[in-house]
């Protein structure tokens, strides 16, 4: 009796380590957990097609219906004739500003902090500062430009009755520019510390003074890395709406129309793609075809915003893959 | 070294330069928190607090209702943690445990898109889409305007943030444990479940926080998805009535109305900013010290 529980614990044993060795056919719960987590995956991927579905299905056939007069044409109380073009000229403006502004503080801040600063505390405030700017809602900013820019530039008109006057391109633009400052620097300075330490060493190392190193070793080679981050942040520029509506962007048609490169425009009032798109969006639905034009008007914005991001995200994987 | 007397003037010139971008991020948070507080002062100065409590959000009409937005923000951030969660979590373990460097390569930048896309054009699309398809097949007697499509709305918005923190802070966990645990005749999914996620955690932890300090301050999707974009809203406790959140309810006192806000009623704005503000910056500072914690680990 004895003899053939042992035997058959034996066996037992032999064949629970052989399955555990060989495994047994089918793992279950791995199979299981894989698929839920490709259902979770898929449904990502599944949402930014039915949002991209919805957009483009809807709105190619309203922009090739209405060709150029809808980028060229202003805003109209009519679906079948509104024209975007109020809409490109601000969003063009606050890209400029972008531009001009965010991208040579931010880059400047991220050569001072990754190559100049010393590692104190004041350094490390700077730094847990900007991450936490980062992190400040959109709003909020749009708070900071009602608050500092329309009423700085409301003192250039101290006699004038109408209100909101220094709601403008100008307010909007550097509202904006502040809001990605931020990301700007970030994305920068991860560019800056991923340069080789070696590099910075030989200039050095050949009488080159701090500047001539960064001018000559660091930027070139963080050149892509810099270049994507300042192409993703002015992305989200274009496509921000919130601190629009709070610097007092205009959400309907801004009445006679200039050209695009006009630089008067920046003392007059504004509205932008995403602020079209917010009033389009928010017009019945059963009256008109304004769901036509709405996801027309979006396709457009979409195609500016995610070519940027496409760039640069292919542009940060090709030269990864070249360096790694 | 003939030069030497112009490139040291340019090098400190460079400095000082540089030095001032630097210290410029510092004045913004200055600025923010001044005009602020300071707006913010002058507006509960302006009120008396009775008018803080009531039934309505109403600048207009001089109803402040502050449980209204609140409850709206607690609302609408819920149902996005519920969407953006697990399929967030669940495409960032996918990404970094189970995909191959192939797939990986194209995966990838579609979350990547997906998070470029701005918060107007998921505003529309909760609205038009996710309110007749999701909202109104689950209660067929849901309004065109509900906190439930804005949430889902919010939801979509998060998931790749939510994902790309997760993955990095499962990318932190060195290899060699994955290794011991396989060592040890692990199957994938127990190494995974029990090795790698527990070590991962406090980055995933800070994923969520960061992904709710997101969601709390995301404006346009609620704006046109709950009706938040009126300048009223009633205190509604339902996820399928209209209603709005701390964010979209700042939105709606510039955004142009037949009731436009001034005075005091403008002001009301800087309350909530400041309320929000310090909400998302107590949130991001937890999350930058769960972050932290697993750098300090590995």
């Amino acid at each position: 009796m004895k003899l053939t529980t042992l035997n058959n614990g034996a066996e037992y044993a032999r064949n629970r380590t052989a399955q555990d060795l060989h495994g047994s056919k089918f793992d279950y719960s791995g199979i299981i957990f894989r698929i839920s987590l490709l259902i979770g995956l898929g449904l990502g991927i599944l949402i930014l097609g039915a949002v991209l579905w919805d957009v483009i299905g809807d709105g190619t056939g309203y922009l090739f219906n209405r060709g150029w007069d809808f980028i060229t044409g202003n805003a109209s109380s009519r679906a079948s004739s509104y024209g975007i073009f109020e809409g490109l000229r601000g969003t063009f403006w606050i890209g400029v500003f972008v531009i001009v502004f965010s991208f040579p503080l931010g880059i400047g801040a991220a050569i001072y902090l990754e190559e100049y600063a010393r590692d104190t505390r004041l350094t490390r405030f700077i730094e847990l500062n900007i991450r936490n700017l980062a992190g400040v809602p959109s709003v909020v900013y749009g708070v900071l430009g009602l608050a500092i820019f329309v009423r700085a530039l409301d003192g250039f008109y101290p006699n004038s009755i109408e209100k909101h006057l220094g709601s403008t391109t100008a307010a909007a633009g550097s509202t904006l520019a502040i809001l990605v400052l931020p990301i700007v620097i970030i994305t920068a300075a991860e560019a800056i510390r991923a340069v080789p330490q070696s590099l910075r060493e030989g200039g050095f190392g050949v009488g080159a003074t701090k500047w001539e190193v960064i001018r000559h070793h660091v930027l070139p080679y963080a050149a892509p890395g810099i270049f994507t981050g300042t192409l993703l942040s002015l992305a989200r520029a274009l496509g921000e709406a919130a601190p629009l509506i709070l610097v007092g962007g205009v959400l309907g048609s801004l009445g006679p129309k200039s050209s695009l490169f006009e630089i008067e425009q920046l003392g007059e009032r504004f509205t932008a793609m995403p602020l079209m798109i917010t009033q389009l969006a928010k017009k019945p639905a059963f009256i008109g075809d304004w769901n036509s034009a709405t996801a027309g008007a979006i396709l457009v914005l979409l195609v500016v915003v995610i070519f940027a991001n496409l760039v640069a995200i292919l542009l940060r994987n090709h030269y990864e893959k070249k360096r790694s | 070294m003939s030069g030497s007397v112009k490139r040291n003037r340019k090098e400190k010139v460079v400095r000082v330069g540089l030095t001032v971008t630097a210290f410029l991020s510092l004045l913004v948070s200055i600025l923010i928190v001044l005009s602020l507080v300071f707006e913010a002062w002058t507006f509960i100065e302006g009120i008396s607090l009775g008018w803080l409590w009531g039934d309505q959000w109403a600048p207009p009409f001089n109803e402040y209702d502050l449980k209204t937005p609140i409850v709206g923000s607690l609302i609408v951030t819920g149902i996005a943690m519920v969407v953006a969660g697990p399929i967030g979590l669940a495409s960032a373990v996918y990404l970094s445990e189970y995909a191959k460097p192939k797939t990986r390569k194209w995966l990838k930048p579609i979350l990547e898109v997906l998070a470029g896309i701005p918060s107007v054009v998921l505003g529309f699309f909760a609205l038009r889409w996710v309110t007749p398809n999701i909202v109104q097949q689950i209660n067929p007697d849901a309004p065109g305007f509900t906190l439930a499509a804005a949430g889902i709305g919010v939801g979509i918005l998060t998931i790749p943030l939510i994902a790309s923190v997760s993955e990095d802070a499962l990318a932190a966990v060195p290899t060699s444990l994955r290794e011991a645990s396989a060592g040890l005749g692990a199957k994938r999914v127990t190494t995974t479940i029990k090795i790698t996620i527990p070590a991962a955690i406090s980055g995933l932890v800070a994923a969520f926080i960061i992904g709710i300090s997101r969601a709390i301050g995301e404006t346009m999707v609620v704006f046109l998805a709950a009706g938040g974009g009126g300048n009223q809203a009633q205190f509604t406790a339902s996820v399928f009535d209209s209603g709005t959140v701390v964010t979209a309810a700042m939105a709606a006192t510039t955004a142009p109305s037949d009731r436009l806000s001034e005075g005091v009623a403008l002001q009301s704005l800087y309350f909530l900013g400041l309320f929000l503000f310090v909400i998302t910056l107590l949130l991001n500072l937890v999350a930058d010290r769960f972050v932290r914690r697993v750098r300090l680990v590995y």
